[in-house]
């Protein structure tokens, strides 16, 4: 499955809006992803790709629009 | 000796500029005098420690080799397996210590741990999450020497900002070009003095002279509104706390953080207009940032990653708010073992748990008007619940209802 489509399924599970039209938007800036948001994806991203992301790993500068978060999964899987 | 206390007075910013001078110049041409920098970074710390405060020094010195031992013990242990256990265990055994300096003065009122020191919590905040990343392998070696660097820096050793170790070490390495270390002079030159407008006028002004005649007038009235004490003058008391609090700890950060660019590390800042804030959580997006995030980082997230992986907690709603309410309340305990720090902490986390609601019933009914007027309310409302939770914190109220008469 294409990842760019599942992530962008996730954060529409996630913040009940899709985000496909704007992947450049910042989703902690306005509001529609916080920390406890950020688990969720952390841990749906693990069950759907099985890509292990720590806590740790995670710095919001790196993930915070919907292309970065692509970027990063396709990095790591 | 002499003692001298960071940033208490005008005179030590000129010691600290004649310092780090010699430094600074090796910084604009891209070279880190590590060993000078070693040398002023202990006279600075003998300063702080030494004199009067030499007790407090050799605490200092004992913490620091006893946290050499559990994080560089973890570290040894971690290359060879990584049992939940052994990692509990050592996050437990480094906090024992600022554990026991604040129990202390609650159980024999008054009395100050003999191994506590000026500064202990944020070097605990600097340890614990160094286990943590190595647990979750995103600090991959431990560097003894980095790690005390980072521990005793300087400028941030009493109060804070606290900084992030990979951060700290990649700025500690990669010395910034010279047209960006040059913006960082800029910059620091600039938090100076708007530190010096915010700890030594502002702060002054309203903790110095004006907050003890309101808290007189306050505790005249200890007997008003069926004795509750709550008067125009306590209310007072609250708005000119809450400033004094806000300049005295903003202007100290802005203090912290420009001694750090004069070094060449980027040390985070603390404060972002906090009273501009349309919300509580937005609040503890703009106040003492270095410590709700490292809250938010190293608790909230870890705490609600724990329960949703285990699936502890079946309702969604109900995660969060458990784990804001630990969140919270371990920030209360942190701050001292008293009631009202323990009531700051549980407020604080009551109105998280509303305020999520509100957003939750903000998303379903998208036709609510939004507009500067709605904003303006926003902000007004959360202002106040902000200062009222100061009031808490102040410790105030304990002097107005529980002191002796």
């Amino acid at each position: 499955m294409d990842t760019k489509q599942t992530v962008v399924d996730i954060l529409k599970d996630l913040t009940g809006s899709d985000v496909s039209g704007n992947l450049d938007e910042n989703l902690f800036d306005s509001g529609m992803i916080d920390s406890m948001a950020t688990v969720e994806l952390l841990l749906e991203l693990q069950e759907r790709f099985g890509i292990d992301v720590p806590v740790s790993e995670f710095d919001r500068s790196e993930w915070d629009t919907p292309n970065k978060i692509i970027a990063k999964v396709e990095s790591m899987k | 000796m002499i003692n001298l206390q960071p940033y208490g007075n005008p005179m030590y910013f000129v010691y600290l500029l004649v310092g780090l001078l010699p430094l600074m110049i090796g910084l604009y041409f891209g070279k880190r005098f590590v060993v000078y920098q070693t040398i002023i970074s202990a006279i600075f710390l003998l300063l702080i420690f030494g004199g009067s405060k030499w007790q407090q020094g050799l605490a200092l010195i004992g913490y620091i080799v006893y946290q050499f031992i559990v994080v560089g013990g973890y570290a040894v242990y971690k290359r060879r397996a990584n049992q939940t256990w052994v990692f509990v265990c050592t996050v437990i055994l480094s906090i024992i210590p600022l554990v026991i300096v604040k129990i202390t003065p609650a159980i024999q009122v008054g009395r100050q741990s003999l191994i506590g020191f000026l500064g202990i919590s944020y070097l605990t905040f600097k340890s614990v999450q160094m286990v943590m990343e190595m647990r979750d392998g995103t600090i991959k070696k431990f560097d003894p020497i980095m790690f005390a660097r980072f521990l005793l820096f300087f400028p941030t050793i009493s109060s804070g900002p606290i900084d992030r170790y990979r951060r700290f070490q990649h700025d500690y390495i990669q010395i910034p070009d010279r047209k960006h270390y040059l913006q960082m002079l800029d910059k620091a030159v600039h938090y100076i003095f708007l530190g010096f407008l915010y700890k030594f006028i502002l702060s002054y002004l309203f903790g110095t002279m004006m907050l003890p005649k309101i808290a007189h007038i306050a505790i005249m009235h200890r007997e008003a509104f069926f004795h509750t004490g709550i008067s125009l003058a306590l209310v007072g008391y609250m708005y000119t706390y809450s400033m004094y609090l806000f300049f005295d700890f903003a202007g100290y950060s802005l203090f912290a953080v420009a001694a750090s660019y004069l070094m060449g590390i980027e040390t985070p800042m603390n404060f972002n207009q906090p009273f501009k804030a349309h919300n509580i959580k937005d609040f503890w997006n703009r106040w003492h940032m270095t410590l709700s995030f490292w809250f938010r980082d190293f608790i909230f997230m870890r705490l609600t990653f724990f329960i949703m992986k285990h699936r502890l907690i079946k309702n969604r709603k109900r995660i969060p708010q458990v784990a804001y309410l630990a969140n919270f309340l371990i920030m209360g305990f942190w701050h001292g073992v008293t009631w009202y720090y323990i009531v700051y902490g549980l407020f604080h986390a009551g109105a998280i748990i509303i305020n999520d609601y509100w957003l939750g019933f903000k998303k379903k009914h998208r036709q609510l008007p939004h507009n500067r007027l709605t904003e303006g309310i926003a902000i007004f409302i959360t202002f106040n619940v902000v200062c009222f939770s100061f009031l808490i914190f102040s410790g105030f109220l304990n002097t107005l209802w529980f002191s002796a008469r």
